[in-house]
Parts: C-alpha cells; sequence; structure tokens
C-alpha cells in the first residue's frame, strides 16, 4: 500500500503541536488517496529518551508505521544529518508524499531533503487535494498567510510543510492498533555534520513569553516615543501581560526585536491583544490573527486595525492607556 | 573576508493588498518596493562584517530590471558592487532561482576568487519558498544553517545564534559557509547622502539567467483569504472609556 510519510517533532512523549497538525493533515490525505500514514522521528537532539517514547505511541495519531532513526551522529542538531537521516527513509519506500510540520528545524530539514533529490518543495500548504500519479492541487500561504496561492505541487515525492494553526491537531484516539517501529540507522557523512548545534543559551530572567501569554499589550508608532512604552510596561504589570510591538516601534530602535509582533517577528495567540497606537500594517496584523479578542486603542477610527478589532477605544493612547491602569487600580482597591 | 548577500525586490504592501486583475500577481501600481525584510538584515551585517574584518561585499539579486534600485539601496549602506540576474518580472520557482543562482556565484568566484560568506534572508516575504539558500548551499556544497539573529566570524568559523522558546540554540559551522538571517539580528542604518549619490553612479553587472523547468510549486491563481469581518464595540472616547474597559476586562475573566 502507498503511504504518506509525515515528519514527526515531539515534546515530552508526545508529537509537538505542529507535528499533530501536520499528522491530521497527512491523514486527511491518506485517506483521499486509500493510503497509510508512516512517520519518520528521529531520536536524537536535546530529547531522545522522549522521542522513542512518542514514536511508541503513534499508533494513536493514525500511523502505521514508524521509521524510527537513530545514531551517534544525529545526538546534536544538524541540519543537513538529520535531512540526510529523512532522505534515507524518503529512499526506502514509495512515498506520495513527505508532510512536516512548519517549525524552523522541520521547514530546513526538507529544504535539505528537497535540495539533495533534486524535488520541488512548497511551505506553508493550507489544504490538498492528492490524486496518485499527478500534480497535486494545492493551497499555500504568502506573506505569512495574508495571501493564498492555489498552485499544483508534483515530485516524487510532493514535499510540502503545513502552515501553523490552520489544520486542526490530531487528538490521540484510545485503542488505535500500534504503529509497528523500524530502527533505522542512517547514512551520515562528515560532511553533514559541518553545520550543528554546539550549545543552548537559555533565556535569562522571569518575563512572560510573548507566544505563550495570555493577555498581550502591543504599541506601534502611535506611542510617539521610546519613554511612553512605560505605560504600556506598567499596565501590562497589572493584567500578568506581555508587551509586544509594531515593526515600526523596532525599527525606530524603541523596543528590542524580540517583543516584535508580526511576519518578521512573534505569532501570537492569547486571549486578549490590546493594540496601542498601532495602525494595523499587514505585516503586524498576520502576527495578531490568532488573538482571540483585540481592544484597539487608537485616534483615527479609519486605521485598518479597526477591522479586526472586537472592541474600541477612539482617543489617544497617552491619555487612555494611564486612565485604564488608574481604574484598574482603582476597582482593585490599590 | 569576501561576503556575497542575495536579496528581492517586494512590494511595499503596507495596510492592505489588492490583486491585479490577472489574478496571479499583486496590484503594485501604488506600491513602492522594498528589499525584502530579513534580506536589508543581511546586507547590514554583511556591511558590519567587512567594516569589522576589511574584505569586499558583494550583493545580487534576481528580478526584474527595477530591481537595479534595490541593489543601489545596499550600495548606498556599503556594500560595494552588485550583480542583477534580470528576468521579465514573473514568479520563479525556487529551483529554478536556487539554480539561476548557482551558476552565477560559480561564475563570480572563477572571476575574483571565493565568497567567505553568502548571506542570504530566511524567506522572502512575498513568496516565503523557505528554501533558496538551503538549496544554494547544497548545490555548493557549502555548510548552511537558517533562521540566524545573531553572528560572529572568528578564526574561520562562524557562530549563529537562532531563537527557541527556551533562549538560543548556538550553531557553528566553517567557512565557506551560507547563513539565512532574520530581521532582529541587527538594525539596519539609513543611507547617507553621499552614499547615495555614490550608489547611483556605480555600474550593476547585469546578465540574463537561464529558467531551468521542473521545480514547482506551479502558481495559478492568487486569492484573498476570507475574513471575518469582526463586529466592533466601541467602548467609548477617549479616557472617558476606562471604566467601560475595565468591565469588559472584567466580564472576559482578564482581571
Amino acid at each position: 500500500m502507498s503511504a504518506i510519510l509525515a515528519l514527526v517533532e515531539t515534546a515530552g512523549s508526545a508529537p509537538d503541536r505542529l507535528s499533530a497538525e501536520a499528522l491530521g493533515f497527512a491523514g486527511t490525505a491518506a485517506k483521499a488517496l486509500g493510503a497509510d500514514v508512516d512517520a519518520v522521528v528521529i531520536a536524537g537532539g536535546e530529547d531522545p529518551a522522549g522521542a522513542e517514547a512518542a514514536a511508541a505511541g503513534l499508533g494513536a495519531y493514525g500511523v502505521s508505521k514508524v521509521h524510527l532513526v537513530a545514531g551517534d551522529r544525529l545526538a546534536s542538531y544538524a541540519p543537513a544529518a538529520w535531512a540526510a537521516a529523512v532522505a534515507d527513509v524518503v529512499r526506502s519506500g514509495a512515498f506520495e508524499a513527505v508532510v512536516a510540520p512548519s517549525s524552523d528545524r522541520a521547514t530546513e530539514v526538507l529544504a535539505h531533503v528537497a535540495a539533495r533529490t533534486g524535488q520541488p518543495m512548497a511551505a506553508n500548504v493550507t489544504s490538498a487535494a492528492p490524486v496518485a500519479g499527478e500534480p497535486w492541487r494545492i493551497t499555500r500561504q504568502r506573506w505569512a498567510g495574508s495571501l493564498l496561492e492555489d498552485a499544483t505541487l508534483d515530485g516524487a515525492p510532493r514535499l510540502l510543510t503545513v502552515a501553523p494553526h490552520v489544520v486542526p491537531a490530531l487528538e490521540p484516539a484510545a485503542g488505535a492498533p500500534a504503529a509497528t517501529v523500524e530502527r533505522v540507522d542512517p547514512q551520515v557523512t562528515d560532511a553533514d555534520l559541518r553545520a550543528r548545534i554546539v550549545g543552548r543559551d537559555v533565556a535569562a530572567g522571569d518575563r512572560i513569553s510573548l507566544s505563550d501569554a495570555k493577555v498581550v499589550v502591543g504599541g506601534g508608532r502611535g506611542m510617539g516615543s521610546s519613554e511612553a512604552f512605560a505605560m504600556l510596561d506598567e499596565l501590562a504589570g497589572l493584567l500578568g501581560a506581555a508587551v509586544g510591538v509594531s515593526r515600526v516601534a523596532t525599527s525606530l530602535g524603541w523596543r528590542p526585536h524580540a517583543q516584535q509582533i508580526g511576519q518578521t517577528g512573534t505569532r501570537i495567540a492569547p486571549e486578549l491583544y490590546i493594540a496601542c497606537g498601532i495602525s494595523g500594517a499587514i505585516q503586524h496584523i498576520v502576527g495578531a490573527k490568532a488573538a482571540k479578542r483585540i481592544l484597539v486603542i487608537n485616534t483615527d477610527p479609519e486605521a485598518p486595525i479597526f477591522k479586526r478589532a472586537t472592541y474600541a477605544v477612539i482617543g489617544d493612547v497617552q491619555a487612555v492607556v494611564p486612565a485604564i491602569t488608574a481604574e484598574v487600580r482603582r476597582v482593585r482597591g490599590g | 573576508m569576501r561576503i556575497l548577500v542575495l536579496v528581492k525586490r517586494v512590494p511595499a504592501t503596507g495596510g492592505r493588498i489588492v490583486l491585479a486583475d490577472d489574478g496571479r500577481s499583486i496590484d503594485t501600481r501604488f506600491l513602492g518596493f522594498v528589499v525584502s525584510p530579513h534580506e536589508e538584515c543581511a546586507v547590514e551585517e554583511a556591511v558590519r562584517l567587512i567594516e569589522a574584518n576589511g574584505g569586499d561585499s558583494v550583493v545580487m539579486t534576481l528580478g526584474p530590471a527595477e530591481a537595479a534600485d534595490q541593489l543601489r539601496d545596499a550600495m548606498a549602506v556599503g556594500i560595494d558592487r552588485a550583480v542583477l540576474l534580470e528576468t521579465d518580472g514573473s514568479d520563479w520557482d525556487p529551483l529554478a532561482t536556487a539554480t539561476a543562482l548557482t551558476e552565477a556565484v560559480r561564475r563570480l568566484e572563477a572571476a575574483d576568487g571565493p565568497f567567505d560568506l553568502i548571506l542570504v534572508g530566511n524567506e522572502s516575504a512575498d513568496s516565503g519558498g523557505y528554501q533558496v539558500g538551503i538549496r544554494l548551499a547544497v548545490a555548493l556544497d557549502r555548510p548552511v544553517v537558517t533562521g540566524i539573529k545573531a553572528l560572529e566570524i572568528r578564526d574561520g568559523v562562524a557562530t549563529a545564534r537562532r531563537q527557541v522558546s527556551a533562549g538560543f540554540d548556538i550553531f557553528e559551522l566553517p567557512l565557506p559557509a551560507v547563513v539565512g538571517v532574520r530581521e532582529g539580528i541587527n538594525l539596519p542604518r539609513y543611507p547617507s547622502v553621499p552614499g547615495r549619490l555614490r550608489a547611483k553612479k556605480k555600474e550593476i553587472e547585469t546578465s540574463s539567467p537561464e529558467r531551468v523547468a521542473g521545480g514547482g510549486p506551479t502558481l495559478e491563481r492568487l486569492r484573498l483569504p476570507v475574513e471575518h469581518e469582526a463586529h466592533v464595540e466601541v467602548l467609548g472616547n477617549g479616557p472617558e472609556a476606562a471604566p467601560r474597559v475595565v468591565e469588559v476586562l472584567r466580564e472576559i475573566g482578564v482581571l
């Protein structure tokens, strides 16, 4: 039986979020083709034991066969070495497609596989209409999702990454048959290890991570100065929120790039995003797409960001933000 | 040291994308063009590395004749030379783009010696293929790492940092190498007026690349995603809106 090969990255002893989405995508494609889902898992890098445990449980995610790659040369992440391992698995079967999550690593590894095998690759695919033996009609994201491209993708196999948070993450099914696990000893050359991880710098401090924050307070050009961000820090402190900024605020040097929300910065997914003095350029909006609610504070009711707003206050941030902060303090009795 | 930077000309989209009548491209009649953001940082990084270590730098692009503007932008901030692989402006797939760039790198290196470092953007702002730099590196048999937000070169080795949720992964790779950078690696400088004048007078080495077939994905149509028009509840005007805002914060469980 033909198969779709899913590249699976793990967190603890389960597929990580993006990989669970990729497994969902692979399952849908396999069903359309009457094919199996195979998975390739690399037991290397930071947590090889977790990866091995996750591989053993992939039957619950609809996987028939796991190609578990392990070896001394995969002990630390090296893009070309991991790609060599995946390419070995790809060559071992007649796969219709390789479906990868859109993480930095998986995207990089799949691009290496594409380069090594001379095959096309499509990044950030949102849907596909699979037909055996023919080019697939696919839709993929451009401009980080502010534009969609309908295209055809061919290849032996077809190589694609799945756009983040478009396809629901597959939930493990209880009582599903276990997957068979086949161990693979990859051919990794010295040249494949030239670029590799030699260490990790762990972020200092207890700051709330922008990508995981439940509430984000953001500021843009309308803040007027770097000093004005102090009022956002204060409000964020009261709300237990992370502070984010628009691209303009970083390119003016008001705030560090690590706080940038947008296409070239961080994608946020909070319960509430409070956007202060932000007009709503596409570059910024795509980074806040996954926010459940947006409260916009802006003087210009014609600003594009109002189209995305759940709540709006028309007014100058310099006056409105301190008033909100004072009111929060008052109701809390502080 | 010798550094090559690869850039792409992309429209500055601002607040809203409008499609052209053919449905296969963006209507750019009313838009300006820029160097794709990650690549603007790649240019700055090249200029800083040459300032610190000495040597020379080249910027190259594959694109329409008008992409000469973006090459001049790069020369205005300190890149020495520019190479344009001129196309008719149509959409080249990643394999065709990487193949043409590889051929051009080989030609440039045969004439003037090898590049120690080739800097590319992590992905282009418009098509977002995430692969041209890696295809180039594999074709040239050079080590490559992407997504880089800090770069150091010492004794022929590049140390490169990629942001992860826990902090930064630290990569090492021997030169010659290819590095894909992300915005945030530096804050690009603005060109000076003398810089602009100097860049204007410089020659751009132009050639017509061969376009290989057989890549993909093959573009059929562009469309705008369906946006669910949000229903906006206006909570008020000016600071007087604060009590209502706080009420809402309580209703939705933020307070």
